[in-house]
């Protein structure tokens, strides 16, 4: 059966290839994002590639006043969405953040505030039609706070423990809330960094998110290994944890 | 970071980026960063050229600029990036029963690789090579200015890029008509000549089939001289088919090729025997079976990394053609100067082609094409070179996309159309922002 999604920051690399595969599947879409021209390009992969429907609306979703309009116009196309995956955000330069409040501030509204303020309109109408899937991009930078990108981190900390309050409160309407932790992936958000073996491609990631939505996961490292590296860098105790350079 | 070709020979030290979106290729060209003289750049896909041709000190790789931009249903005309694979191509509109026009011998290769080699598949001589069903491009030039480029509309530039090994600029997006199938099988009859005469004979009888190919014994000398399996290939239609689902994708290959096997494992006995057996495991005269396409047309893509099999210090491909005129004798000069080498190759494949095209560096003619693979070693070269001059001498030439080696002299006998295609790349100012391994080699 044709299923509803909902795509925010469609023009990511990992929301790109879950979009593509979903429209595959022949669904209906609903794609956001910033870059209207990218924007209108992957719509129309999309709907080559199979997708039933494909609509969009293009917004700067750091100003989220717009969210109300969006999410409104989202149910206007489609009266029930089924799934839904949140994947925008932006991958700050610590050492700017540190510099400057404002860098800072903005980096945590675009990574943490603007996907709250979804969630938030999102969870009232998921758990008024008691079923679908809510799937957020978090990230493992958010499990354990490092010098190198703890604004990111912060803000990404601040996703998951929302989601989770969220995933308790949603329980019993039968919603799943699946919180996502890519480790390293090869984006052009990271293509300044070296890549090793930890790196994974954006199209491996967006077919263990699908299973995820499929298997009603709640957490989802990805790949899978990051699992153990995580479990590894929250259990090392605080006072040698911060004498680490990491 | 190391980069090399199919072949693994040769490698370079590349700085490669990876644009996901036209307007940061052509940012890329303002950017002044690439244009130091002593720097080379070039455009790459999938890497699937055997030899240099993609290889520069800074790599431009296409492969995220990968979107389908338009299709009509009614002609099967599609618009796509460059960077898009026929993998993914085949994967989306076999459902629907569409194929590519033209494809070669893997899937893993890019619309933009297809466009720069020219490339030919097993229906040249029907239906000619990729780029003449090619309608359009846009080509982004050593200013970053992108422009439109067709048979009739900057047609000196069309025919410059197709085949151009990416020394024109670099192919942002396509379009090309994709041709109906009812199933995604193939009628496939299969002969088994003795000699190279019943194997051209056979070609020549069944000229009208859609796919031709042979598979050549080029160990076998005397008498056996040229024994093939000749294969040919025609879209299966529905009724011919009981199986419900006809329209389905392969799925890809789980068998790779984990690491380099050792050099002594390939050697002339082991490919005699496979020879040996691949040629005696078809038993009848002619025998005939319904296949799907990705074993038809793709028989190396079921293994990953197949090109390990030649070793650390890899391999490379000779591609040649020779004229019609040439005919049985040259083929037999060349086969038996190989055959007494004992250099097998484990796959030397034989096409006939129709007639070229416009284009002036592409490589198909009319006339006979054979490829083989031939392991690295300190001798090959020799060998190599004395096999040019033979080709040469039949007013022949080599398939600059699996080329790693050939000399200025050589290409530029045998390219006579170099010096126009120079002069596109200088009008444009390519000849200074797009250079490869290949093209300085050449003298390009
Ligand atoms: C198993 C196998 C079988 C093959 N069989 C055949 C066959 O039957 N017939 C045939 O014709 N070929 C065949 N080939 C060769 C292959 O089709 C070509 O080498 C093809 O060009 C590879 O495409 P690619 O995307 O990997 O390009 P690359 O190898 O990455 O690049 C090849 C050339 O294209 C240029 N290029 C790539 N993308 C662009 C772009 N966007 N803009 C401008 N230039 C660009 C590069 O600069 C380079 O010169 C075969 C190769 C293999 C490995």
């Amino acid at each position: 059966m044709q299923k509803n999604i909902l795509i925010i920051g469609a023009t990511s690399a990992i929301a790109k290839a879950t979009l593509r595969i979903y429209a595959e599947q022949n669904n209906n879409l609903y794609l956001v994002a910033r870059n209207e021209e990218q924007l209108k390009i992957i719509a129309e992969d999309a709907k080559i590639r199979g997708a039933n429907q494909v609509e969009m609306m293009a917004c700067d979703l750091a100003e989220l006043n717009t969210h109300q309009a969006l999410i409104e116009n989202v149910y206007a196309c489609y009266p029930k969405l089924d799934i839904v995956l949140i994947a925008h955000g932006t991958l700050p330069n610590q050492q700017a953040c540190q510099d400057d409040v404002e860098i800072a501030l903005q980096e945590i509204n675009i990574n943490a505030l603007s996907t709250v303020s979804l969630l938030t309109l999102l969870a009232n109408r998921f758990e008024a039609q008691k079923s679908g899937s809510i799937a957020v991009i978090s990230s493992v930078a958010g499990d354990r706070g490092r010098q190198s990108n703890y604004v990111y981190g912060a803000a990404k900390g601040m996703v998951s423990t929302f989601l989770q309050g969220l995933r308790n409160r949603l329980n019993d309407s039968n919603v799943q809330v699946l919180d996502i932790k890519p480790g390293f992936v090869d984006t052009p958000m990271t293509a300044e960094f070296r890549k090793g073996a930890l790196w994974a491609q954006p199209e491996q990631v967006a077919q263990n998110i699908i299973k995820a939505i499929n298997s009603s996961r709640n957490t989802l490292y990805t790949p899978w290994f990051w699992w153990g590296i995580m479990f590894i860098i929250r259990n090392i105790p605080e006072f040698i944890f911060k004498k680490l350079k990491l | 970071m190391k980069l090399t070709g199919w072949g693994r020979y040769p490698t370079i030290d590349s700085q490669s980026v990876f644009p996901n979106q036209p307007g940061l290729v052509k940012s890329l060209m303002h950017s002044t960063e690439h244009k130091h003289e002593h720097l080379t750049q070039i455009a790459r896909g999938l890497g699937r050229s055997y030899g240099d041709s993609s290889l520069a000190d800074h790599s431009i790789n296409l492969s995220k600029l990968d979107n389908f931009i338009s299709f009509n249903e009614n002609t099967g005309e599609l618009t796509c990036s460059a960077g898009l694979s026929f993998s993914e191509i085949l994967r989306v509109f076999i459902p629907k029963g569409w194929f590519l026009p033209v494809t070669p011998g893997t899937q893993f290769i890019t619309v933009g690789g297809a466009i720069a080699s020219d490339v030919h598949g097993k229906n040249h001589h029907i239906d000619g090579s990729f780029s003449e069903h090619v309608s359009k491009i846009t080509l982004c030039l050593a200013s970053g200015d992108a422009v439109e480029c067709s048979a009739t509309l900057n047609t000196p530039l069309f025919h410059a890029t197709c085949g151009g090994m990416g020394l024109t600029g670099i192919i942002l997006q396509a379009t090309f008509k994709l041709k109906r199938i009812e199933t995604a099988f193939i009628d496939e009859t299969t002969f088994k000549t003795t000699n190279l005469s019943e194997t051209l004979e056979k070609f020549e009888q069944h000229d009208a089939a859609t796919y031709s190919v042979a598979w050549i014994d080029c160990l076998a000398t005397g008498k056996n001289l040229g024994r093939s399996l000749l294969m040919l290939g025609e879209h299966a239609l529905s009724e011919s088919n009981s199986n419900q689902n006809t329209l389905h994708v392969a799925p890809h290959s789980k068998l790779n090729m984990p690491l380099d096997l050792p050099g002594f494992t390939l050697n002339s006995l082991s490919v005699k025997a496979f020879n040996v057996l691949y040629y005696g495991k078809v038993r009848q005269q002619e025998s005939q079976r319904n296949v799907h396409y990705a074993p038809f047309f793709y028989p190396l893509d079921s293994i990953q990394n197949w090109n390990r099999m030649y070793g650390k210090k890899g391999f490379v491909q000779y591609q040649f053609v020779i004229p019609k005129s040439a005919g049985l004798v040259g083929l037999t000069e060349i086969l038996t100067e190989i055959a007494h080498s004992k250099r097998g190759s484990f796959l030397a494949v034989l096409k006939v082609f129709g007639k070229g095209n416009d284009n002036y560096l592409s490589f198909p003619e009319e006339g006979y094409t054979l490829a083989l693979d031939f392991k690295l070693d300190s001798t090959l070269f020799a060998f190599l070179n004395r096999l040019d001059d033979i080709v040469l001498n039949y007013g022949g030439k080599l398939y600059l996309t699996k080329d790693a080696r050939m000399s200025e002299k050589m290409f530029k006998q045998s390219y006579p159309l170099w010096e126009q295609f120079q002069e596109v790349r200088q009008q444009y100012d390519a000849h200074k922002a797009f250079n490869s391994l290949q093209s300085k080699r050449l003298g390009l």
